[in-house]
């Protein structure tokens, strides 16, 4: 049986004072790689069983399978994809993907990079002379949040709007009934049904007026699988809307933070470009944007490693220690591009593995190319920086750096 | 330049077809079509592709530009 | 030569000879570089050109996609290697430590890797097999002429056999929309390598896309025209159908025929190995020179009951190799068995068929996730209460969990569900037609009474 050595360290994880440097909890919970936690529920730490279990077809991503789930988990509404199983997993997964992806949509991401590189100019060219920069808010938030809002068919001028519920909602994520305010709960759970209700209102306008975006397409596109109804495509929607910009700023960010961290990464970076692709897959990692995945539930009673996980129970995947395990990464905590069978968890992996995958790569490549080919001499201004609250997608707030001369 | 897919570690995650979707075609939901020998003007794509497959299954010739493998031309 | 007292001599300054320079052979070459063997290295193929890959040859080549010329395989590292390709190698002189090559030419080794592989079982009238439009796809000459008979729009192809290679030729062609008659003497196909249920499955899915599928039939004759050129084809059910192409897709012949006289325990079945991928005398002895790797080794699995199995598969050569390879320049204590399971897949009709485990061991078999009618499914099969392998279509990213219900033994059929298991989820019969891997032919005799004088004799069949 496992020890229950652990629910300090999960809750000093979860606590907000470990948000810059979780890397040594994460150490510490490795020890007991399935651990039971006095509530019942289990957390999983190492690679290999992290691993097993997002491929363990007894493991539920429903809440309606969970035996006691957290208040405020079972969301209203038809949920999307991401919380649900197959076949229905599968089914809205198409659906989507035929517009998005291949093997419908193949050339979508490829076409999508001239305006990602435009899109990060201009935001660099605004930094010229600037002697401090937020990387946070002049950089790579309004960068993801713009491709999102142009993929989706969700205007621009809308962005204050949904930026608040967006926050709201994510800070609920990890909301804990008994350390939390219930206000942090209601607060996003009043958010989901704002972002719900106003997506709700776009879709209605594409139904019949098509324009150029995955709105339109999901509402007015008839594929072999049939087309979602409304509910399924407000679900969908906001799921993309969500991960596509809250995980993509987390990853430019992070970047940026290892990259100072490592000037003589940095340095490489710029005269080799080229580096920028096996240097994401590196912080995917390393400094991964999403760090935990809150739940998955035993459908039935599971073994993990010698632990008897029973039907029913919330499991929790720590998909950043995983990726930490020096069992499965040889020196887990170097920072290093040069990185050979880099298999990491940054994005999941099975049937859940993350959707935008692709984009938010490229996001990420062309973001932090341009990035360091156009600071004049970067600085950090604070080491570590402010976090954002969130355990489960962590990455700074504010990202101050002084460039030029000191 | 030269790639094999290795399709018994491949789950069909099309991760590859995404970033490179002239050199690797997904035939159907999950079953990948490669071109082994994609143009060298698509080898930024093809490196990005190889570098994003989940189960890493992709290998790219790393003698590329040396002219070892003419040593098999001849008997 | 092999002692531990020289082995570092040998990986310094030794001698080995490669034959074969396929995937397996250039894999393991690569692989004795990087294990820091310095020596000289000889690779034998009766190919001319840069070993190449041959799964693309079904699907990509024969689509006119890709190049019969663009396959050759990517390297990992220079392997330094003098090669000696378009002769084959004649024989294995285990007196003398050369191999023989067809042309008399005679090579000299201290240790010899084996990986000569299979090559296309030919029809079995030469002078019917001679016809213009009658094809065989095994190398990439083959893949390269039956492109080329399919570019050229021919009124119909004619498929025999339904196994991998048979569906997936069939498979192209449909996608090229060219009419398609496969006659498969099985009741279905795929039923030979994955059993009844999966054969329906097959079945359907070929009908679905148009294919004229003719089951239970054995086609007796390829006639062909004044000119030298097919016809048509005549089955045993007194039935025909006009085709100017014809594949034959009847599986492979082992490449053992050159080590008829060399001691080894070779014959149709392959070539017997321990699983640190050391050749088997014909006494069943193990060798400390002789290497096997690839469709030609005939492998123990402890995990199915060290039943020796030969496998036609791509990564089984990719780690075979590898075994081989470091077993080769290590000594007693550092060896590996090579103990992966088999991973096989299989691209046809848009579906993506892979298998973990060997499904032919096994008594029963049943639906564990998905649906069978959307073709997206799982299948787990079971030898006497354990899962000994599993089958998905369309279902690739849960087979790891599968391979873990093997390696651990796990009781079949599997207890617990799955949210989406089928309703009607009931093991049947795994249901193999004819001899399968429990039953293998006669290969040998023995003679000898004492002890100190029983030998085993090979009993060369002809097949």
């Amino acid at each position: 049986m496992t020890t229950t050595q652990t629910p300090d360290t999960l809750r000093r994880i979860l606590d907000y004072s470990s948000r810059a440097d979780p890397y040594p909890l994460y150490a510490e919970l490795r020890e007991t790689p399935v651990a039971r936690q006095e509530d019942g529920s289990f957390v999983i730490s190492t690679y290999r069983e992290i691993s097993d279990i997002l491929h363990n077809p007894h493991l539920s991503s429903d809440t309606r399978n969970l035996s006691c789930p957290t208040e405020g988990m079972q969301a209203e509404g038809t949920p999307a994809f991401i919380n649900l199983d197959p076949p229905e997993h599968d089914r809205l997964r198409r659906l989507a993907m035929r517009h998005f992806g291949p093997p419908h949509t193949p050339g979508l991401v490829t076409g999508m990079e001239g305006a990602l590189t435009t899109a990060v100019g201009h935001l660099i060219d605004d930094f010229a002379g600037k002697e401090r920069i937020d990387v946070v808010d002049d950089f790579a938030y309004p960068f993801p949040v713009a491709v999102i809002c142009h993929l989706l068919g969700v205007p621009r001028e809308d962005e204050p709007r949904f930026h608040r519920w967006v926050d709201d909602l994510i800070n609920s994520i990890d909301y804990n009934p008994k350390t939390d305010p219930k206000e942090k709960l209601d607060k996003g759970v009043q958010a989901r049904k704002d972002l719900r209700q106003y997506l709700g209102g776009l879709l209605e306008r594409r139904h019949g007026h098509p324009g150029d975006d995955l709105l339109s397409r999901l509402a007015n596109d008839d594929g072999p699988d049939g087309r979602m109804t409304d509910e399924e495509i407000v679900a969908t929607a906001n799921l993309l809307l969500i991960a596509g910009h809250e995980t993509t700023v987390n990853l430019i960010t992070n970047g940026m933070l290892t990259l100072l961290r490592h000037p003589h990464v940095l340095q490489r970076l710029c005269e080799e470009p080229d580096l920028v692709v096996p240097l994401v897959e590196e912080l995917l990692r390393y400094e991964p944007p999403v760090h935990i995945i809150p739940w998955r539930a035993a459908y039935s009673d599971i073994t993990v490693a010698g632990t008897t996980i029973p039907k029913g129970a919330q499991i929790m995947l720590m998909l950043a220690s995983g990726s930490r395990d020096p069992n499965r990464f040889h020196d887990p905590d170097r920072f290093d591009p040069d990185r050979r069978d880099n298999q990491h968890l940054g994005f999941g992996s099975g049937i859940h593995l993350c959707f935008g995958g692709p984009l938010a790569r490229r996001e990420a490549q062309i973001a932090l190319g341009q990035l360091v080919r156009h600071l004049d001499r970067p600085r950090l201004v604070a080491d570590p920086p402010p976090y954002r609250r969130s355990p489960v997608l962590r990455g700074p707030i504010h990202l101050y750096v002084e460039q030029g001369a000191a | 330049m030269r790639v094999v897919v290795d399709l018994s570690r491949c789950e069909g995650y099309a991760q590859c077809a995404f970033l490179a979707p002239d050199a690797f075609r997904m035939h159907g939901e999950e079953a990948l079509m490669y071109d082994p020998n994609p143009d060298d003007a698509r080898r930024d794509q093809v490196l990005r592709a190889a570098a994003a497959c989940p189960v890493q299954a992709i290998l790219v010739d790393l003698l590329e530009g040396r002219d070892a493998p003419a040593e098999a031309q001849s008997s | 030569m092999t002692s531990a007292d020289n082995l570092q001599a040998f990986k310094r300054a030794g001698r080995i000879v490669v034959v074969g320079a396929s995937l397996a052979g250039l894999r393991a070459a690569e692989a004795l570089r990087g294990e820091g063997f310095t020596g000289s290295l000889t690779m034998i193929g009766d190919e001319l050109g840069e070993p190449y890959d041959r799964p693309p040859l079904s699907k990509q080549v024969l689509t006119g996609w890709v190049p019969a010329d663009n396959t050759k395989l990517p390297r990992r590292r220079d392997v330094d290697a003098e090669w000696l390709l378009g002769v084959p190698a004649s024989g294995l002189d285990l007196a003398n430590n050369h191999v023989r090559l067809a042309d008399g030419r005679e090579v000299p080794f201290d240790r010899v890797l084996i990986s000569t592989g299979v090559r296309a079982r030919p029809w079995f009238v030469e002078s019917e097999a001679a016809l213009d439009g009658v094809f065989v796809v095994r190398t990439r000459e083959h893949a390269e002429a039956l492109q080329r008979a399919l570019a050229a729009g021919p009124s119909r192809v004619l498929v025999i056999g339904a196994g991998f290679t048979g569906s997936e030729i069939a498979s192209v062609c449909r996608e090229r929309d060219i009419p398609v008659t496969v006659a498969e003497l099985a009741p279905a196909p795929l039923v030979g390598a994955l059993g009844a249920m999966i054969g329906d499955v097959a079945a359907d899915v070929q009908r679905a896309h148009g294919v004229d599928l003719r089951c239970g039939v054995k086609v007796t004759q390829l006639e062909g025209d004044a000119q030298g050129r097919l016809r048509r084809a005549h089955f045993d059910d007194g039935t025909t159908v006009d085709a100017d192409v014809a594949v034959v897709a009847l599986g492979g012949i082992r490449n053992t025929d050159w080590l008829r006289d060399s001691g080894l325990a070779a014959g149709v079945w392959g070539i017997a190995c321990d699983t640190g991928c050391r050749a088997l005398d014909l006494n069943g002895l193990v060798t400390d020179d002789v290497f096997v790797a690839g469709d030609v080794a005939r492998c123990p699995n402890p995990i199915y009951e060290y039943r020796l199995i030969s496998l036609e598969h791509w990564a089984n050569a990719v780690e075979q190799a590898e075994v081989a390879a470091h077993n080769m320049v290590s000594g007693q204590a550092d060896r590996w068995p090579h103990l992966t399971l088999p991973l096989f897949w299989s691209i046809q009709f848009g579906i993506n068929i892979k298998s973990v485990g060997v499904p032919t061991f096994a008594d029963e078999v049943v639906v564990t996730q998905g649906s069978v009618p959307d073709h997206r499914f799982v299948a787990a099969y079971g030898y006497r209460g354990r899962v000994t392998a599993a089958v998905s279509f369309n279902n690739a990213k849960w087979l790891d969990h599968y391979r873990r219900l093997i390696e651990t033994a796990a009781p079949f059929p599997p207890p617990c569900p799955t949210p989406d298991q089928p309703a009607d989820t009931k093991p049947v019969p795994v249901d193999f037609p004819g001899p399968a891997l429990l039953a293998q032919g006669a290969t040998v005799v023995v003679t000898g009474h004492d002890p100190s004088e029983r030998r085993v004799t090979a009993a060369y069949q002809h097949r």
